[in-house]
């Protein structure tokens, strides 16, 4: 069973066009993996289907980061 | 002839007016056609079986474009049923006319919850299935007093202008995921809605058309039907006036 790292990376790669090695838990979507406001609302829908939860605006507005999506998602799956 | 073979095509408000036109002929094109409307139940089931007669496929779907939980319902209905959802028309509109000094609070926020905010919620609940599919076209009922003004019609006329600006904010954040969104300011249509409008403004209308009638609804949901269509490929942000030359 893949990780859930690995899984949001899978996402973030296919959603970005970015290589895999640029997914750090620090690095930020719009910083660093170039994303724009629009990819980073299509990312959190994606993320919802992927782990099939749904993650609020104002949840969403907390993730900048690879790390806060992971961790996020990690939490409420406990 | 514009095809939407294929296609899936919600219209709010479609039960009579101009939004029933604009549902027999997205069919009449091929379309699957979700004929929603808030009330008139009847109606709408009578559009959805003149669309049936005509070797076309619809479903009636109640819900009040104000209402975000209603919508969304009749969002995931129409995927389930028809598996997509490519077009939006938002049509529903509604009227309380009246003369600024005298419009009620209550007056002013029916129609803007309904005209403007409607347009809102019905184009957010759909973009999420547009953005996945990276198409989409949003075809905006808007209205020519949006554009030029009219006394006795505040509040219409400010949903309507609303509307109008919403619609290239909504052309300006999806282009990039591949969805359209343009707008139809119709003039005077004859419909149960301007026949409730008073002589005055029937007549004051009038001698404004430099065509000199009124337009008829087919002739706006030849329009609509155009803007949905591939045909209007490289158009968004834009409104079309159908009002026989009033606004130049």
């Amino acid at each position: 069973m893949a990780t859930v790292l690995e899984r949001v990376t899978k996402v973030i790669v296919d959603r970005l066009g970015v290589e895999e090695n640029e997914v750090k838990l620090e690095a930020s979507f719009t910083g660093d993996l170039g994303a724009d406001s629009l990819d980073v609302v299509e990312l959190v829908m994606e993320l919802e289907d992927e782990f099939d939860m749904e993650i609020s605006d104002e949840d969403a507005e907390g993730m900048s980061t690879v790390g806060d999506a992971v961790s996020y998602i990690e939490k409420k799956q406990a | 002839m514009s095809d939407l073979n294929g296609k899936t095509a919600i219209i709010t408000g479609a039960s009579r007016g101009i939004g029933a036109e604009i549902a027999k002929r997205f069919a009449a094109a091929g379309a699957n056609v979700v004929v929603n409307y808030s009330g008139s139940q009847q109606k709408a089931e009578a559009v959805v079986e003149a669309i049936e007669e005509n070797g076309g496929k619809a479903i009636a779907v109640k819900a009040n474009v104000a209402d975000a939980d209603t919508v969304k319902a009749m969002v995931d209905e129409t995927i389930s049923h028809f598996g997509t959802v490519d077009i939006l028309v938002n049509n529903a509109g509604i009227t309380r006319d009246n003369l600024m000094m005298r419009m009620k609070d209550d007056e002013w926020d029916d129609v803007i919850n309904t005209n403007l905010k409607g347009v809102f919620i019905c184009t957010k609940a759909v973009t999420r299935q547009m953005m996945k599919q990276r198409s989409g076209r949003i075809v905006n009922i808007a209205s020519i007093v949006g554009v030029m003004g009219n006394a006795g019609q505040a509040n219409y006329v400010a949903s309507k202008a609303g509307v109008i600006g919403l619609t290239k904010t909504t052309a300006r954040e999806l282009a990039s995921r591949g969805i359209t969104a343009n707008a139809v300011a119709p003039g005077f249509i004859t419909t149960e809605m301007t026949d409730g409008l008073n002589e005055e403004i029937q007549q004051s209308m009038m001698s404004q058309i430099p065509l000199g009638r009124f337009g008829k609804p087919e002739e706006v949901a030849k329009a609509a039907l155009f803007l949905a269509s591939d045909e209007a490929s490289y158009m968004t942000g834009q409104t079309l006036h159908l009002d026989g030359g009033m606004v130049m």
